[in-house]
């Protein structure tokens, strides 16, 4: 959300950001007296400073850097490069980058798992889910909430919808328990209306909606954030200039308040394309039981029992793998093609 | 600059309407009045699992059982706040939970906030390069089975270390923090810098006291990941007296469920449905006391997150 190259609230006060390239050409207009050579050549100069002599100058700064990259070094990149078990035999106790190497071993293993195809499939149409259904709703919760006209009301509405966010995962597992149990209040409303009670929990064709029903319910509100602050920021010239060329107020949302918001919806799609594969994992360990493994079982839930259930590593780290390599590549190709036909990217 | 006036103007932002004086046609008031509607009815879905867990806390088993508990207790009962909150090791748990909170948050700001005011300076060589190393780590990570190998060999294993150091810096509010501290007075810097202070100096005396507002928030997303978190502690804890509360539940939830597939004993399975109810309600409860006074911390916090680098 906060990489190169997008704004997605422009007008919030914290953004007016200083250019970089201003600031470098202060600095280094300061390091050095002023030149014939003019500005051409105390650019090259300042980017041509030498470690020995950034070091020199700023290393109370560079040794503020110290701790954390030596936590990125162990804790993110050692986990990244251990991901060479994949293709080396793993021995519990032993080297965590594993004996030795079996090649291919364990991607062919999972490419003939037809458990593997299952859970695959599964995390797609969790994903797939997910993003069309999800990824709407917080734009229209927006729209709504901006045609409010009492602040109360509308405050009222933003506090109540946040607060599920707030909520430990273990909690909203608890809670699913609870309304969809044999006596909870779906049923309740079930029986009321003459129907069976239907033990939600137990059947596999229920689980995809009631997974996604519980992430709308944890998600959407905090997802309108972004929304409203990119909403606030809209010029109201253009909605006096749509209103003077005849626009209603549909046309209006539809000419300016969309187009207006595009950046955010463009960067918040890329970003959830990216994590596409990485389907609720903690949610669906806590709700999910065998009978319900034909719908719910996932990429992460099975190497999760594959790996830590039954201690077989390499093949585990091969399916984790794979699927943050596909994680990865959908965030590029997402990033690419946005740069390309909107114009607009993480980087 | 995030002062505690800044975040209120911005909250307030949040909550204005863009409303257009002009004369409301006929269809556009029949739709405001399909909207409000539609919003209250959104609230109320929201509100309901959170009334309904307040409903079961106080209601005696036999009325849940029977189905019968929705939005008001049922056969009035507190005899089961007294069993949980008697229960030791739910005490042990929720000690544990502060313990791993407090440690974790410490650490994670620490390194969070280091990490962010030496990669907000412009000057800096190899700033980019430093910022790419913690960006990509947003898009591709080890993944779960390297990382469980790792914590293990490196002997975390029942220590609060294993819940605090892998989840040490989250990047989101890495970048929040840089974007702060780029927007932070260059003045007030540099005329600390003419004063002698050192680099250790002006972060610590200058820039930190005048912070308050974004520390405020970055420890408020930590504590409340950290302490909505079970699955570190899950992987990791192999006592019981070391577990958080959450991780308590989650037993507690499983046991419960497993309790249902079997369709085993009425009675078992109404003990439980009230005690879960107590016990999660007993688990959210500082969060949701806290939360109505420091929502607007967090809503500021991602906006500032989300601003062009």
């Amino acid at each position: 959300m906060s990489t190169d190259g997008v704004t997605v609230a422009g007008g919030a006060p914290q953004a007016a950001l200083r250019d970089p390239a201003a600031a470098a050409a202060a600095h280094s207009a300061v390091a050095g007296p002023p030149e014939p050579g003019g500005r051409a050549a105390r650019r090259r100069r300042a980017g041509h400073m030498t470690w020995r002599r950034a070091l020199r100058r700023d290393w109370q700064l560079y040794t503020l850097l110290v701790l954390p990259l030596v936590f990125f070094l162990i804790f993110r990149y050692l986990p990244m490069f251990g991901n060479v078990i994949a293709f080396r035999r793993f021995r519990p106790g032993g080297s965590i980058f594993g004996e030795e190497w079996v090649g291919l071993h364990y991607v062919r293993m999972f490419i003939n798992d037809p458990t593997f195809w299952n859970v695959f499939q599964n995390t797609l149409v969790l994903g797939v889910l997910s993003l069309v259904i999800i990824f709407p709703l917080p734009i229209v919760l927006a729209l709504m909430l901006n045609e409010l006209r009492s602040r109360r009301f509308k405050r009222l509405v933003q506090t109540i919808s946040y607060l599920p966010h707030f909520m430990s995962v273990v909690i909203v597992a608890g809670l699913v328990f609870q309304i969809t149990a044999m006596r909870g209040t779906i049923n309740q409303v079930v029986t009321a209306f003459g129907g069976e009670a239907v033990p939600f929990m137990q059947l596999a064709e229920w689980f995809r909606t009631i997974y996604v029903g519980s992430e709308i319910w944890q998600t959407v509100g905090w997802g309108t954030i972004l929304y409203l602050a990119a909403l606030s920021t809209v010029d109201p010239q253009l909605y006096e200039a749509a209103r003077i060329d005849g626009a209603n107020r549909w046309r209006q949302t539809w000419h300016v308040t969309l187009p207006g918001i595009r950046p955010t919806m463009v960067v918040l799609l890329i970003l959830n394309i990216g994590s596409f594969m990485a389907v609720g994992f903690e949610k669906i360990l806590l709700l999910y039981n065998p009978l319900l493994y034909p719908t719910a079982d996932v990429i992460a839930t099975y190497l999760y029992r594959v790996g830590i259930g039954s201690s077989q590593f390499s093949y585990a780290t091969a399916i984790g793998l794979f699927e943050a390599l596909i994680g990865l590549t959908l965030v590029l190709s997402a990033n690419a093609i946005s740069r390309r036909v909107v114009g607009a990217s993480l980087w | 600059m995030v002062t505690a006036e800044n975040v209120t103007r911005l909250d307030e932002r949040l909550s204005q309407s863009t409303v257009r004086a002009v004369k409301d046609t006929r269809a556009y008031t029949a739709f405001r009045i399909v909207n409000g509607t539609l919003l209250v009815i959104i609230a109320l879905v929201t509100l309901y699992p959170f009334v309904n867990l307040v409903a079961q806390a106080f209601s005696s088993e036999s009325y849940i059982n029977a189905g019968q508990v929705n939005l008001w207790p049922k056969g009035f009962n507190v005899t089961t706040f007294q069993l949980v909150m008697g229960d030791a090791m739910f005490w042990r748990n929720y000690q544990n939970t502060v313990y791993y909170t407090v440690v974790a948050t410490l650490v994670a700001m620490v390194l969070t906030t280091t990490f962010a005011y030496a990669i907000s300076k412009y000057h800096l060589k190899g700033r980019k390069v430093f910022i790419g190393i913690a960006v990509f780590t947003m898009f591709f990570n080890g993944g779960l089975i390297p990382n469980y190998v790792l914590v293990n060999e490196l002997g975390l294993r029942n220590s609060v270390w294993a819940i605090a150091l892998p989840n040490a810096i989250s990047v989101f509010n890495l970048l929040v923090m840089k974007s702060f501290f780029e927007n932070f007075s260059t003045e007030l810097e540099e005329a600390a810098e003419i004063d002698g202070l050192s680099t250790y100096g002006k972060l610590w005396r200058i820039v930190l006291p005048l912070s308050k507002a974004v520390i405020a928030t970055m420890i408020l997303f930590y504590a409340v990941s950290f302490w909505n978190s079970w699955f570190a502690a899950f992987l990791y804890m192999d006592h019981r007296d070391l577990y958080p509360v959450t991780v308590y539940l989650r037993n507690l939830i499983a046991g419960a469920t497993s309790v249902d597939g079997a369709a085993g004993s009425a009675e078992a399975t109404q003990i439980a449905a009230n005690v879960k109810a107590v016990t999660m309600l007993l688990t959210v409860l500082p969060i949701v006391c806290l939360y109505p006074f420091v929502q607007r911390y967090f809503v500021s916090g991602v906006m500032l997150g989300s601003v062009k680098q």
